[in-house]
């Protein structure tokens, strides 16, 4: 028995130091030196500052960006802690919705939302614009989506649509290896792109 | 459904089934204590953890000395997890000034990690320091995997071994499983996930000003090297509240069909293990081929469902092209978000790339079959094998009763003693989640959990309790879990679900080395034949669907079809 807790506590702590330290610490060291840049999150800076990250969706409501998908995400109530309310794309606190399939509240928000978003029975709007992501951080939106919008960002740049149309082609992923995952546009580099274009 | 769709679900199949016999070479090699090639350096490691502990590697222990070895290993483990959380506001590598984690909550997540289960009644980044995932939480994916696969090889010796006394020693099995397969292995996953885009830094959460002049916080952290063994080891628990649906946690496809295969690896690989030992690869490849067909058979239906989408948005004016996405990621689509959820809760791992709580009645009721057989679908690392041969043994003992002979399973007589503690540890699961599932559908405490109404809001609640009872750890997760009630009820239940199936399973595996082997004549029957996996899948759905078709009727299936008429919750 004695023994038996001697070993217990002994292999436990080397174990401990092992997996728990030595093991993350070298992780973080090296992936530091090689992929810099992935292990700091792949953030974006603009003239100097850090305006996101390149896998992390942000917040868009102005007419002139791209929009991302809804967001689930909540903070903590200022008023009372012990209480949340919505604060889409909150990078500290990443949650879906959790509406199940035939939750009322799911429906009403989705029919609003394609009203906001001029669809209607005869032109249904692309499923991931009216649904929120499992993350809540989702930096991507299909391609049909994208295109949805060309016309709005067009008009509030003062833009020809052409031109949106081929920026949003130029970030738009295919699958990758041609074959894993879905196509994909992200939203917050289409977005940079759209401020760098020259002022006219 | 798409085409490009079923091709990568056969990608993934064929990538495992490559990979499944050298793994499970090098894995059976590494747990009898043979040299690989990672011995020169890692064997003087190896001594070293012997002689400090105190143990001699080559005594071999009885099941009854295994399993106390292991009890009290865990208990050692508890105290020092629990202490952590406890006191992790204290504590350095706190850089976001994560308080305390409450007693109840500290005692859930402490018995989640230890059984392998990592359900979670809390969001990584808004409760947990970088020292709690590390030295805490990280530990026990390590720990609790080794464990698994140190229980499963000492059943294996019990079917191998013939005469013996001893099923192994618990100390050397998880000293060697951690320091030659799943540490070695985590470090390369590690570099990739990194490589792909996941954070591994120890720094305060970032602040972003975003394009529109807004502040966002971006949270950070050691993520890699959690999510390397988090997958590995079947834990599942995520680093982010997310899990593996946050972009930081599963940045591309590529990581995503990395982190499905190495849930899978292990599992599918002690099958080869199992063969080889007891000296026929088709043992194990008729194990293997039984779970495949329940693990087709969940992905056609669950991708069906989710691809199909949800009418109810349709008919407001949503395109339903693209399936259910509500809950999903777009870099997954429906595709790889169903296959994703049917892998990690056959696996007992239960990260999640998608929320399970949005899938479609139907889409959402596979992960909770899954769940609710057994975990015998590959299954968590170890506890699959045992679980699956415990069937095995169910279902010869059926077979031998319809034609009035003994059964043997791998040249072993199952008698009565062998077929009641199979019994127990297969009963144990239906009575802790039925329990608590009853006892939480009529208390208020237990009402007041689910977030969605209507038979929905009860499938939370069966998903809850058959998800900690079946050690897998994912969740509907609307259902608010961090109170006192569900806190103490789910880790009861998670503890009945590992140690009530382990013991029992030990005893059995203690009685069959101590067996001689009968020589193979006419009158036994093969078990290595496409007859046998149809009995053993056979008696899979007969128990699971007896136990569980009342329950799933009320949640999932009414669901279904008020979904059908138009009715709302």
């Amino acid at each position: 028995m004695l023994r038996n807790i001697r070993a217990s506590i002994v292999i436990l702590l080397l174990m401990t130091v092992l997996t728990g330290l030595a093991y993350p610490l070298a992780m973080t060291g090296v992936a530091g030196a090689v992929f810099r840049d992935q292990a700091a999150g792949s953030l974006l800076t603009r003239d100097g500052k850090v305006v996101g990250s390149a896998l992390i969706g942000q917040n868009f409501a102005d007419d002139r960006y791209f929009q991302g998908r809804p967001s689930a995400t909540t903070d903590t109530d200022p008023a009372d802690a012990t209480k949340t309310v919505p604060a889409p794309y909150n990078a500290a606190s990443s949650a879906g919705s959790n509406l199940g399939p035939t939750s009322k509240t799911l429906v009403d928000r989705v029919k609003e939302d394609v009203e906001k978003l001029g669809g209607a029975a005869d032109k249904p709007v692309p499923a991931d614009m009216v649904t929120t992501s499992g993350s809540g951080l989702d930096p991507h939106i299909s391609p049909a989506a994208a295109a949805w919008q060309v016309a709005r960002i067009a008009k509030a740049r003062n833009l020809p649509e052409a031109e949106v149309q081929k920026l949003v082609a130029q970030h738009t992923a295919g699958r990758e290896l041609g074959i894993l995952g879905e196509p994909k546009v992200n939203v917050l580099k289409l977005n940079l792109a759209l401020d760098a274009l020259p002022k006219r | 459904m798409t085409f490009n769709g079923w091709v990568q679900i056969a990608l993934y199949v064929a990538i495992l089934l490559v990979l499944t016999r050298p793994l499970g070479g090098y894995l059976g090699r590494v747990m009898e204590g043979q040299r690989t090639f990672m011995s020169p350096v890692l064997a003087p490691i190896e001594r070293g953890f012997y002689r400090l502990a105190g143990v001699d590697p080559r005594k071999d222990q009885s099941w009854w000395v295994y399993c106390r070895a292991m009890l009290i290993f865990h208990i050692a483990g508890f105290v020092l997890l629990y202490l952590l959380l406890r006191l992790q506001s204290i504590l350095p590598s706190n850089p976001q000034d994560m308080a305390a984690v409450a007693p109840d909550l500290s005692f859930n997540t402490a018995i989640s990690f230890l059984t392998n289960t990592n359900w979670q009644n809390y969001g990584g980044e808004s409760t947990m320091s970088y020292l709690s995932q590390m030295t805490g939480l990280t530990v026990q994916n390590f720990l609790s995997a080794a464990t698994g696969i140190a229980l499963a090889m000492a059943f294996i010796r019990g079917f191998a071994r013939t005469g013996a006394k001893g099923i192994g020693n618990f100390w050397a099995d998880i000293v060697r499983v951690t320091l030659y397969v799943l540490l070695p292995f985590c470090i390369v996953l590690t570099l990739f996930y990194v490589w792909q885009g996941v954070p591994q830094n120890l720094g305060a959460y970032v602040e972003a000003t975003t394009l529109e002049g807004g502040k966002q916080t971006i949270a950070q952290g050691p993520v890699a090297s959690q999510l390397a063994i988090k997958m590995l080891g079947t834990n599942g628990g995520g680093f982010f509240n997310a899990n593996s649906a946050h972009p930081y946690e599963n940045p591309t496809a590529l990581s995503n069909l990395v982190q499905m295969l190495t849930i899978f690896a292990i599992g599918a690989a002690l099958t080869n293990v199992f063969g080889r030992a007891v000296g026929a690869e088709r043992q194990g490849w008729a194990l293997l081929a039984a779970m495949g067909v329940l693990f087709v058979a969940g992905v056609f239906v669950a991708y069906w469902a989710e691809a199909g989408g949800n009418p109810l948005l349709a008919a407001v004016g949503m395109d339903n092209a693209m399936g259910n996405m509500e809950g999903k990621e777009v870099r997954f689509g429906a595709p790889l978000s169903a296959l994703f959820a049917v892998i990690t809760t056959a696996a007992s791992c239960g990260a999640v790339n998608s929320m399970h709580d949005s899938f479609m009645p139907l889409g959402g009721m596979i992960p909770l079959i899954n769940i609710l057989l057994g975990e015998i679908i590959i299954g968590g690392v170890g506890a699959g094998l045992y679980g699956m041969l415990l069937f095995a043994v169910l279902a010869i003992f059926l077979a031998g009763l319809m034609v009035g002979r003994t059964p043997e399973y791998v040249g072993k007589k199952i008698e009565a003693r062998d077929v009641k503690f199979t019994m127990l540890a297969i009963l144990c699961l239906p009575l802790a989640i039925l329990g608590f599932t009853a006892l939480a559908a009529v208390l208020p405490a237990g009402l007041a959990g689910p977030a969605n109404v209507g038979p929905h809001g009860f499938s939370e609640i069966l998903y809850a309790f058959a998800s900690a009872a079946g050690n897998n750890g994912s969740a509907f997760a609307g259902l608010t879990g961090n109170t006192l009630f569900y806190n103490t009820t789910l880790a009861v239940g998670m503890m009945v679900g590992r140690f009530a199936l382990i013991v029992p399973m030990l005893a059995v595996a203690g009685s069959l080395a101590a067996k001689r082997k009968s020589a193979v004549s006419l009158g036994t029957f093969p078990t290595d034949g496409p007859l046998f996996v149809g009995l053993l899948v056979g008696a899979i759905l007969i128990v699971g669907g007896l136990t569980f078709l009342p329950a799933l009727a009320l949640g999932p299936i009414a669901e279904h079809f008020a979904m059908l008429a138009g009715a709302l919750f």
